[in-house]
């Protein structure tokens, strides 16, 4: 399928100073991609751009194989393209005239857009809002409107600015989950501003990560989380072990999964031929120099260092098990073992240290 | 401290009586008065927004103008209005000296620029990413500007109270393009300078609490109009 929107040697400046300059992105239709960053990063100017909202100082956006090179152009794509801000933006009316205002600017009837605000009301389990003051909204309820207000507009593409921050944990883990679900069912190609590692395991499927105005790496999550190209990326993503695999077998809570042919046992409620991720802390895995015998450890590797690097008070190990994995540990037990990069060792770590997460795509 | 008294009774008495022509003055002063506002808001808001939402070369320059302009000085605008409309200035072939229509001129380039100001810092002070947010939902550039006018209604209604105020107290600009005829162009604040200087000051001080009580009373109705919104 044709990427929905591509950007080609994007250059914005402000003030004679370059904040942004992308040498390529692609944003795949019906795909998630996030892009992830810290704070000054140009996450946010890059999706002000890309919407049509900030015109680029240098470099070509195509929407839809259409070069976005006018204000007619940006105008046009503005129609199908939606940004929603990190800070709701609500009006000082009703919830249902607020979700109801992108519908009244493409001049539907009053049918049509009860239609969408009632349909799009639903989507994020708002309905019983809709008389409701905006000004009287909590904040999680605010982030919906202002989603279900974007969403109601059947966008091609959806632009998302940190769509989660500042909520509290539950009102966040809910929004999370009902977001996912909206556009998996829905298809909108979308592109997040996140800076939350988990947000991004949970939602994307393909991630750039930013820097300085720049794209450093990108691709999917799977490879962006294990496979970073660069130490900053590294750092920025963490180093967990994240697996992609599918539930192989399931009896009485011990899962079998499969990751990259083999099988890694885990606990939890997942059924034969779910995707997943196994997520391993790097403090739970057990390096040793020969394969342990009698150990409760469900899960025994052998594995290949690949490296070992010097953090202040241990050594954090590349691993090659047939998949890539990381682990700590101490300088001392690492020169008791006598490992260095090439060693042959076993690593195991129990059913019960592997975080599953359900993997939709 | 007679004088005074005696004036604030024969005040009374003027206003209980329904006297006919302080009642044709009060009038008077009231349609002048009501339509410079209103005309100061059409040029007011829509030029305040305008500079609010566009970012040109000079835009500090133009919004330190608009605030210089909030304390125009009236007879500066009367001596200016008097010379446009005099009968060989520019204007002069509209024959409108002395006319209600030059007072409701002077007195609408009085408001305006304290409407502009109001509007436009109301407009600047909404969410930065409000306009952005609005454009991105699928607005034109006039449907964004004019939703942004609608936020901001609690501080416009601040500016009509702001530009009423202004202009219905004012007397340097009125008397000068007004001249203070008698059952012609003769407002609250003309016809109390007049009574003043003739030593009427019973007829006077009735003038002046008449003007104090119009002022009080068309800000509690835009106050009650402006609380409500902020409630709702």
């Amino acid at each position: 399928m044709n990427p929905i929107l591509t950007v080609q040697n994007l250059i914005v400046r402000r003030g004679g100073v370059t904040v942004l300059d992308i040498n390529e992105l692609k944003v795949e239709t019906s795909r998630i991609l996030a892009l992830i960053g810290p704070n000054g990063a140009g996450k946010s100017t890059l999706l002000l751009t890309m919407a049509g909202l900030l015109k680029p100082s240098g470099g070509m956006i195509h929407y839809q194989g259409m070069p976005i090179d006018s204000s007619a152009s940006r105008s046009n794509m503005r129609r199908s393209v939606c940004v929603v801000f990190q800070e709701p933006l609500l009006l000082n009316t009703t919830v249902y005239k607020n979700v109801a205002l992108g519908l009244k600017f493409r001049h539907l009837t009053g049918s049509e857009i009860e239609r969408s605000v009632k349909e799009s009301l639903d989507y994020f389990g708002i309905s019983f809002l809709a008389k409701r003051s905006a000004k009287t909204l909590s904040g999680g309820e605010s982030k919906r409107v202002s989603l279900a207000r974007a969403f109601a507009l059947k966008p091609q593409l959806i632009l998302l600015d940190e769509a989660f921050n500042s909520l509290d944990p539950p009102t966040r883990e809910t929004l999370i989950d009902d977001l996912r679900h909206i556009l998996q069912e829905t298809k909108i190609s979308a592109v997040l501003a996140l800076h939350d590692r988990e947000e991004t395991l949970r939602l994307a499927q393909d991630v750039a990560v930013m820097a300085e105005g720049r794209i450093i790496q990108s691709g999917t999550t799977a490879q962006i989380f294990n496979k970073p190209d660069s130490e900053f990326v590294a750092n920025f993503v963490g180093t967990e072990t994240i697996l992609e695999g599918t539930v192989e077998n399931s009896n009485a809570g011990l899962l079998g999964i499969s990751v990259a042919g083999k099988i890694i046992e885990a606990v939890g409620n997942y059924l034969p031929g779910q995707n997943v991720y196994c997520c391993l802390r790097p403090e739970n895995i057990t390096v040793s120099a020969v394969i342990p015998e009698k150990i409760s450890a469900r899960n025994v590797f052998e594995a290949k260092i690949q490296k070992i690097i010097r953090q202040a008070f241990f050594y954090k190990m590349i691993l090659d098990c047939g998949f890539p994995m990381v682990a700590y540990i101490t300088v001392s037990s690492c020169e008791d073992l006598g490992l260095c990069e090439g060693s042959m060792v076993a690593v195991s770590f129990k059913a019960t240290a592997v975080h599953v997460m359900r993997r939709e795509k | 401290m007679e004088l005074i008294v005696q004036g604030i009774i024969k005040a009374f008495e003027l206003i209980i009586s329904f006297d006919a022509e302080v009642m044709g003055i009060t009038w008077l002063s009231l349609k002048i008065s009501g339509t410079a506002t209103f005309i100061s808001l059409f040029f007011g808001v829509s030029i305040g927004a305008g500079v609010a939402l566009t970012d040109f070369p000079g835009k500090r320059i133009v919004i330190s103008l608009i605030n210089t302009g909030m304390g125009l000085p009236p007879v500066v605008v009367g001596l200016f209005v008097t010379i446009m409309i005099w009968r060989s200035g520019p204007l002069g072939f509209l024959e409108i000296l002395y006319t209600p229509y030059a007072m409701i001129i002077a007195q609408a380039i009085i408001a305006t620029p304290i409407v502009m100001g109001i509007s436009l810092a109301s407009i600047q002070s909404l969410p930065a990413n409000l306009r952005l947010q609005i454009l991105s939902l699928g607005a034109s550039r006039l449907q964004m500007a004019w939703i942004l006018i609608k936020e901001s209604k609690l501080p416009l209604l601040a500016a009509v109270m702001a530009g009423f105020g202004g202009v219905i107290s004012e007397v340097g600009a009125s008397i000068m393009v007004g001249g203070n005829i008698k059952g012609y162009s003769r407002v609250l604040t003309t016809a109390t300078v007049m009574e003043t200087g003739r030593g009427n000051f019973d007829i006077a001080i009735a003038l002046g609490i008449i003007l104090l009580i119009v002022a009080f009373l068309v800000n509690l109705l835009l106050t009650q109009v402006q609380q409500r919104q902020r409630l709702r």
